[in-house]
């Protein structure tokens, strides 16, 4: 049964891709991640630092922190329209979740370029 | 409304105590937990690679946090979140390319989801956070 109380328009197999696609990025770069601390052993600031200044990690990182924010924002979306029964609140709380994740995409960008 | 046709007769099991919930339905459940609590974790952790990366200082602040009893069992709890998430997203991946759909290979793989991602939380937690 298809249920289409109060969602977003574009919704379904897209978002079923892209929940797949930045799935896919979050596992890989999290093998590199775990990789790259196992052969730095970042002890220090500076060896910790150097990790994130390097140009692919920075790249890697921004681009999982990107898919985090995506792939966060279709799961809960899928949890809250479980739930959530009232619509007003069920619009509320879609719309906290988006604004919260763009607001840390703007955060992970400054973490990133101005650290 | 669409709730209406759903709400008709239909057979109900409400003998709670003979219904089992089996290892993949497990697996599945705390899918969903980690998947919302990483997310609600998400300020913290954002805040902790920030301050890290910002001073000399602060980095060995970070670590003065980490190693505080409260922070390091929510911590070890959150990596362990993230191993069973990621393994056992790594188990739906598989599944949806039909791989390991039978439910004998369903059932040893969510054995191999726990197995795997348990280690991994002991190995990193034993090597990030002691
Ligand atoms: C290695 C990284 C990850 C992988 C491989 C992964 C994989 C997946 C997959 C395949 C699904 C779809 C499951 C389904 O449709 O039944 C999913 C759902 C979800 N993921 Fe992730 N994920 C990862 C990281 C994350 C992170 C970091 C978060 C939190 C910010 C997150 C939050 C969620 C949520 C909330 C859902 C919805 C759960 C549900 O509907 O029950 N995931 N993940």
């Amino acid at each position: 049964m298809v249920n289409r109380i109060l969602v977003g328009a574009h919704y379904g197999l897209k978002d079923w891709i892209i929940q797949r696609a930045t799935a896919i990025i979050m596992a890989v770069y999290t093998v590199i991640f775990l990789v790259v601390i196992a052969a730095v052993g970042p002890d220090s600031f500076d060896a910790w630092r150097g990790i994130f200044a390097n140009g692919f990690m920075k790249f890697a990182t921004f681009l999982f922190f990107v898919s985090v924010f995506y792939h966060a924002w279709i799961g809960i979306r899928d949890i809250w329209m479980d739930y959530i029964k009232p619509d007003a609140l069920r619009l509320l709380m879609m719309i906290a979740t988006a604004a919260v994740l763009v607001g840390y995409a703007g955060w992970a960008v400054q973490i990133l370029w101005r650290m | 409304m669409a709730e209406m046709a759903i709400k008709k007769k239909r057979p109900k099991n409400l003998d709670l105590p003979t219904i089992r919930l089996p290892l993949p339905g497990i697996l599945s459940i705390l899918h969903r937990v980690s998947g919302a609590a990483i997310f609600l974790l998400l300020p913290v952790l954002l805040w902790l690679l920030q301050s890290s990366l910002a001073s000399p200082e602060a980095f060995a602040g970070v670590k003065g946090i980490i190693g505080h009893p409260l922070a390091r069992i929510v911590l070890f709890g959150l990596i362990w979140f993230y191993m069973h998430h990621f393994c056992a997203g790594i188990r739906y991946l598989l599944l949806d390319v039909d791989k390991g759909v039978g439910l004998e290979a369903a059932r040893r793989s969510s054995k191999i989801v726990f197995a795997v991602s348990i280690a991994l939380t002991l190995i990193i937690g034993a090597k990030v956070l002691w």
